[in-house]
Parts: C-alpha cells; sequence; structure tokens
C-alpha cells in the first residue's frame, strides 16, 4: 500500500509539479529565475564548494541517466571485475567530490553573514535535501555492492516502467531502506524543484555557443523602411 | 555602408568641477534600491587615483575587454566554451569589496541612547548585513588625492615608468588632478553583450544605447567580468544584472539624462552620430595607436548625400538627420578632433569622449600659477613628458599624438581669445600658433562658443520621441496602436527563492 503510494502516485505527481509549476513560474514570474550567484558577495569558499559540487553531481547525474539508456551495456562492461572496480570507484569518488563541494556550500552560506542576508527558508530545505540525497547515493555506493550493476538490474526496469507508464514495483518491495529512501529522495527533490532556486537548469544557456557575439535589437521594422 | 545611429557624448574635462552632483542625480533617479546601493552608474574619479571599482583600468587583474588574436578579436577573459566551462565560478569577477560595502549608520542611537558622559554616536552599520561594520572604503575614497598617496601611485596608467619620471610625477601628484566622470560609454563593440550568454544584454538599434533585458539575465555574471570599463554592476539582491540605461524613458521623451541635465560644470554633451557598421569589424583590428583613428574612421559626415540616403535606408526621419547634422559630439570628436575614447586599447569602441584637460600640462609646466600666455608653450608641452604620456595611456591607448594634438588646439583657442579680447598678444604670433595646431580663427570662434556658452538646447541634441515613431512602425495602424500606452502589466523585480 505505501509502495503503491510512494512509488507509483508519487513520482507522477512530483513530476507533473514539476513540469506544471516550472512552466507557470517562467510565465508568471519569469524574472525569478536566476542562477542567484552569490560568487559577489564571497568569492574564494565559493570555488571548493560550487565548483566540486557542480562538476561531481553532473557527472554523477549523468551516469544514473547513460545507465538508464543502456543497462544492458553496462552489465557487460561490468563483467569483467577491474573494469567493475574502475567504475565503482570513480562514481564513488565523484560523489564525494559533490559531497564535499556541498558541505562546502552549507558551511559557507551558514556561516557568512553576506550571504545570510541572501539565503531564504528554500535554500536551507533544498540544501538539507540534497545533503540527504547526496550522504544517501554514498552509503549505497559504499555498503551495498555492487551499486552500478544493482542499479542496472533492479532500479533502471522500475524507472522505466514508471517511464513507459506501466508502473511496476515488483522490484521495489526488496529493496533496502537506504534505497527505498535515496529514490524518494529524487522525487522530492523533483517535486520541489520549481520551488527552488534550481529551476536555474531549466535556463542553461547553451546557445550561446551557436549565436554570435554581438546582439541588436531594433523597434523599428528595419526591412519595411528598406522597401518604402 | 549600413548606417547606424549612435546616441554618443562628450565629457570637457577641463570644465569638470568633480562636485559629484551627477552621481547623486543618478542614484537618486535609478539605484537607490536594496542591491543597488554600491552601484554608481555615474561615478566621477579624481586621477590620478585607482579609480572605483579599485583599479579597474588593470586588465591583468579583470580581465575586461577584447583582445587581438591571430586575425580576430577576441574576449580576454574567456572564450565561449571556455566560459561555459567557468560558469559555476567566474575566475575574474571583481566581488563587492572591490567596490564598497554599502553602509549607513544607526542615527537612531543618537536619540535614544541613555545620558552618559559621551556624546552618543551613530554606529555604521552594512546595508547588506545589517550588523555594525567597520567603513574600509566607501564611493570616491580617494576622492581629491585624500587619504593617503597610495591611490595616485597605484593608478595602472603609470605602469610603464621610468625611476627619474617618477620624480616628475611626484610632482604632477604634488600639483594637479582632474576627475574623469564616468558612466557607460554604449560601446559600438561591446564585450558586456558579447559575453552575456543568456543573450540578456543587446544593443538597441535605432539609437545604440546597450541594455540589460532583466527578464532574460540569470545572473551568469559574465557581462561583470567582461566590460573593462566595470559599467555592469550585479544587483545581489535580486540576482541579476543591471547597468547605466542612458535614462531612455527620458531621452525618448526629449529629456537628457539625469547626469547631463543636472551636470553643475556643464561639461557633458550628448548627440547623434552615424556610423558605418560594416566597416566596424575592420576597423578594431587597427594597432593599438591607430585605434583612435580608426574608431574616427567609422564615423560618417551626416551631410553626405550618400549617409543621408543610407540613413534612411535604416529608417531614420529627418528630425534625426536633422540631430545628426547638429550633434556636438560630431563636431568635438570628427570636425576638432579635440574629443578622446577612454582607453581604446579594450577595443569596444566607447561611445563616450573626453576632452583631455589643460591642467596637468599647465600644472607641471609652471608650478602653482597656470599661466596661460606662454609663447613657448608648444615646445614645453612636449617636454613635459609625464603628464602627456599618462594622459595618453588614458584617452589615446598609448598614442601622444592624439593627446597633444587636443591639447594644443585647446590651447591656441585660449590664446585666440585672449589675444582677441585682451590684447596683450602679437596677432602674427597667434596666427602662427593656428596654423601650427590646424585651426582657423572661424573653428577657434566656434570652439570657443560650443565650450564656454552653449545653451541647453546647443549641448543635447537628439531626437525626442522615438518610441512613438516605433509604434507607428511597427503597428500600421496607428489607431490599434491606442491602447497600448504605459507599460503594462509588469512583473515586480523580487528575488527568486
Ligand atoms: S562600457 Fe561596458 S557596459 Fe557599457 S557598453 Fe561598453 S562594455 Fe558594455
Ligand atoms: S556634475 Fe558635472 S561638473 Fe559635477 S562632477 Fe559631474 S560631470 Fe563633473
Amino acid at each position: 500500500m505505501h509502495d503503491t503510494l510512494l512509488f507509483i502516485y508519487y513520482p507522477y505527481v512530483a513530476f507533473i509539479l514539476a513540469v506544471v509549476i516550472s512552466f507557470m513560474r517562467y510565465v508568471g514570474r519569469g524574472f525569478s529565475y536566476s542562477s542567484l550567484s552569490s560568487q559577489f558577495l564571497e568569492n574564494r569558499n565559493l570555488f571548493y564548494g560550487s565548483v566540486p559540487w557542480h562538476y561531481g553531481i553532473i557527472a554523477v547525474l549523468t551516469g544514473h541517466l547513460v545507465v538508464f539508456f543502456i543497462p544492458g551495456s553496462l552489465l557487460e562492461f561490468n563483467r569483467v571485475p577491474w573494469r567493475l572496480y574502475a567504475l565503482e570507484l570513480t562514481g564513488l569518488t565523484l560523489a564525494l567530490f559533490a559531497l564535499v563541494g556541498l558541505l562546502n556550500l552549507i558551511v559557507r552560506r551558514l556561516g557568512n553573514a553576506r550571504i545570510r542576508a541572501v539565503t531564504s527558508p528554500m535554500d536551507l530545505i533544498l540544501l538539507a535535501l540534497l545533503l540527504l540525497q547526496v550522504g544517501l547515493g554514498v552509503e549505497t555506493a559504499i555498503f551495498y555492492r555492487w551499486g552500478s550493476s544493482w542499479y542496472a538490474v533492479s532500479a533502471v526496469p522500475y524507472l522505466r516502467s514508471l517511464v513507459l507508464l506501466h508502473p511496476d514495483i515488483t522490484q521495489v518491495a526488496v529493496w533496502p531502506l537506504t534505497i527505498k529512501l535515496h529514490v524518494i529522495g529524487a522525487f522530492t527533490l523533483v517535486a520541489i524543484f520549481p520551488f527552488t532556486r534550481l529551476v536555474h537548469l531549466l535556463v542553461l544557456p547553451l546557445h550561446y555557443l551557436w549565436r554570435p557575439y554581438q546582439k541588436v535589437v531594433w523597434n523599428w521594422d528595419r526591412r519595411r523602411s528598406q522597401k518604402a | 555602408m549600413d548606417v547606424r545611429l549612435q546616441m554618443s557624448m562628450v565629457f570637457h574635462l577641463d570644465k569638470c568641477i568633480g562636485c559629484h552632483t551627477c552621481s547623486i542625480a543618478c542614484k537618486n533617479v535609478w539605484t537607490d534600491r536594496e542591491g543597488t546601493e554600491y552601484m554608481w552608474w555615474n561615478n566621477v574619479e579624481t586621477k590620478p587615483g585607482t579609480g572605483y571599482p579599485t583599479l579597474w583600468e588593470n586588465q591583468d587583474k579583470y580581465r575586461g575587454g577584447w583582445e587581438k588574436g591571430n586575425g580576430k578579436l577576441k574576449l580576454k577573459a574567456t572564450s565561449k566554451v571556455k566560459g561555459l566551462l567557468n560558469i559555476f565560478h567566474q575566475p575574474h569577477l571583481p566581488t563587492i569589496d572591490d567596490y564598497y560595502e554599502p553602509f549607513s549608520y544607526r542615527y537612531k542611537d543618537l536619540f535614544d541612547s541613555p545620558e552618559g558622559a559621551d556624546q552618543p554616536t551613530a554606529r555604521p552599520i552594512s546595508m547588506i548585513t545589517g550588523r555594525p561594520m567597520d567603513i574600509e572604503a566607501g564611493p570616491n575614497w580617494d576622492d581629491d588625492l585624500g587619504g593617503s598617496p597610495v591611490y595616485a601611485a597605484n593608478d595602472p596608467n603609470f605602469k610603464d615608468i621610468t625611476e627619474e619620471e617618477k620624480q616628475q610625477l611626484f610632482e604632477l601628484e604634488r600639483l594637479v588632478f582632474f576627475y574623469i566622470p564616468r558612466i557607460c560609454n554604449h560601446c559600438l563593440n561591446p564585450a558586456c553583450v558579447a559575453s552575456c550568454p543568456s543573450g540578456a544584454l543587446y544593443k538597441r538599434g535605432e539609437d545604440g544605447i546597450v541594455l540589460v533585458n532583466q527578464q532574460v539575465c540569470r545572473g551568469w555574471r559574465y557581462c561583470i567580468s567582461a566590460c573593462p570599463y566595470k559599467k555592469v554592476y550585479y544587483n545581489w539582491k535580486t540576482g541579476k544584472s543591471e547597468k547605466c540605461i542612458l535614462c531612455f524613458p527620458r531621452l525618448e521623451t526629449g529629456q537628457a539624462p539625469a547626469c547631463f541635465h543636472s551636470c553643475v560644470g556643464r561639461i557633458r554633451y550628448l548627440g547623434c552620430l552615424f556610423y558605418d557598421a560594416d566597416r566596424l569589424v575592420e576597423s578594431l583590428q587597427a594597432d593599438d595607436l591607430d585605434l583612435v583613428e580608426a574608431q574616427r574612421g567609422i564615423i560618417l559626415d551626416p551631410f553626405d548625400e550618400q549617409v543621408i540616403a543610407g540613413a534612411r535606408l535604416n529608417g531614420m526621419e529627418d528630425n534625426v538627420i536633422r540631430a545628426a547634422q547638429n550633434s556636438p559630439v560630431y563636431k568635438y570628436v570628427k570636425l576638432w578632433k579635440l574629443a578622446l575614447p577612454l582607453h581604446s586599447e579594450f577595443r569596444t569602441f566607447p561611445m563616450l569622449f573626453y576632452v583631455p584637460p589643460m591642467l596637468p600640462i599647465m600644472g607641471a609646466l609652471k608650478g602653482q600659477t597656470y599661466e596661460t600666455a606662454d609663447e613657448e608653450f608648444f615646445t614645453a608641452v612636449e617636454k613635459a613628458r609625464v603628464p602627456i604620456k599618462y594622459l595618453a595611456s588614458i584617452f589615446s591607448a598609448g598614442n601622444e599624438g592624439k593627446v597633444l594634438e587636443s591639447l594644443k588646439k585647446q590651447f591656441v583657442v585660449r590664446q585666440y581669445k585672449r589675444s582677441e579680447s585682451v590684447n596683450d598678444l602679437d596677432p602674427e604670433q597667434v596666427r602662427r600658433m593656428l596654423d601650427e595646431a590646424g585651426c582657423t580663427p572661424e573653428e577657434a570662434e566656434e570652439i570657443y562658443r560650443l565650450t564656454s556658452l552653449p545653451s541647453e538646447t546647443e549641448r543635447y541634441v537628439f531626437p525626442p520621441s522615438h518610441r512613438e515613431q516605433a509604434i507607428e512602425m511597427l503597428q500600421p495602424d496607428t489607431w490599434g496602436a491606442k491602447g497600448m500606452a504605459g507599460f503594462g502589466f509588469r512583473e515586480k523585480p523580487v528575488r527568486g527563492e
């Protein structure tokens, strides 16, 4: 019963919330979409927080995503022991990288008076949740061997069943608590996504790579006047 | 030829009295809000000095502006890919301490403190944290060379100076200083626009004003690093960048920007310039010493038939063309060659030009009395190597000839008027000096009039109401645009969560 609620309804609610509210926020309060960077107020410690955090978490999430698409290939890859160890070690290192960055960010946010002046309650909730989530992830990586193979075998089918709208929670029942919490944590982050500064993810400016350097905006319709 | 219009400016530095009225006018109108307390879209700094933010001219520190790569200009701080990789932490971003921590005072303590042996004091409190703080810097901390010799000695424009010249420099510091009022230069090749990955910054096609679209800005802060003049500011409260908007709502209704309007020394001129956008990229490639002329080179003659036709093609109305023809900026920059861009070696083609001040030269030559009737002025001016070199480092990317040209002409105009009104100079000698400075009596008269006696309408020449025209052009049916006046629904600029 609980499992149905948490692993079938909750993810859909979270996902719909994320999409609908992000969209509404973009349309109605687009101004609030910002990285809300505080580097201007504190520079040094941000470096040791923001850089490892972002690079660590991006790599780890990319890992999750790739395996979601090609679980078979991963299992194939993991068949050779040294490859499995190398992969697990890399994953753990990156996760620790993210964890250290996150801890630095938390210390900075709580310890620096200037940064506290630009901290919202939502920021604190988000940091706490992220800490929990990354902590659980690291715990999984250390204590449940071998996370990568297990993820491909057990979690990916469940996640895929969610995406394909045929939720199948047979696997979920046998998960240890840590892993259940990790998955629920992930859904929770999706759910609160649109209410936090995480929305800056949606406005990542990759189009910069293609656009010319300069940008000129005309209020006049130049082509009309050129024809006239 | 692609004829574009640029709203351009001239500041006549010999007239600036360093009163900061301009800065206050701007602050009252635009930056009197939380998150913007430290911003001075218009600031006035003492030279020699380190400026605001501290050492902004030192691009080894801030890496603003452009540099010449192999055949192409590139942003000094970053490239597109490298920029995106640095998105989580910008290596060259100035922080609030490079400006100053904004403060107020706890005035209430003056009234509320209990009776005691000492006078109550109002303690300074930080406008960021709200806590008591020790003030270590403020706007114009080194005003009028105040406080310490450290500021003047660390002026980045003294970097190539020899030991012997240092001696002269000391003289200069002792004798004279001048002011540089600075606003955004609304550059032709703005590094801020080029560096913004979100595309929030843009140049308005109609008048060249550079703006930040607050709805599109995501606080990635590249513009802050990239502007070599440090004229984009980060609003620490809203998490967005803000900058001088050249008071465009005032301009559109025919009023000069607040800093211009309030300028006590009447040093400011605002006018239209036509330039050829097709030749922009090429002229930006000039060598440092040729940059001033390269920039002047793309400014077009507003009386030329072809230029006028080109302007019409880009939608410019008669009143715009007339304004360009009467532009005081065109005269100072192109015709008279008196006004020079600030640090053209940053290669943004700034469109705010400065008439360099005579004072440092005279000061270095004459001690405490600024005697202007010296016959040997021309030769003497060139002997004053340090001030010329210093001014050239600021106003002409090191090309001393450009500064000399302007100073000589300014000097000759004075001599000419002096011979007219005081009548103590040999007319023959005055004519010789005019010739040498490449000036005619008519031109000298005109320079004199526009420098000393201009009315407001001669100083600020620009066509009002282009917003109305814009509506007419965008909307063939003006009746339909009738209900579109005003700003419509706007979102409050509150910080996201
Ligand atoms: S002065 Fe700076 S902010 Fe202004 S247009 Fe130039 S590069 Fe941009
Ligand atoms: S108001 Fe005019 S004279 Fe006074 S500081 Fe500003 S620019 Fe100079």
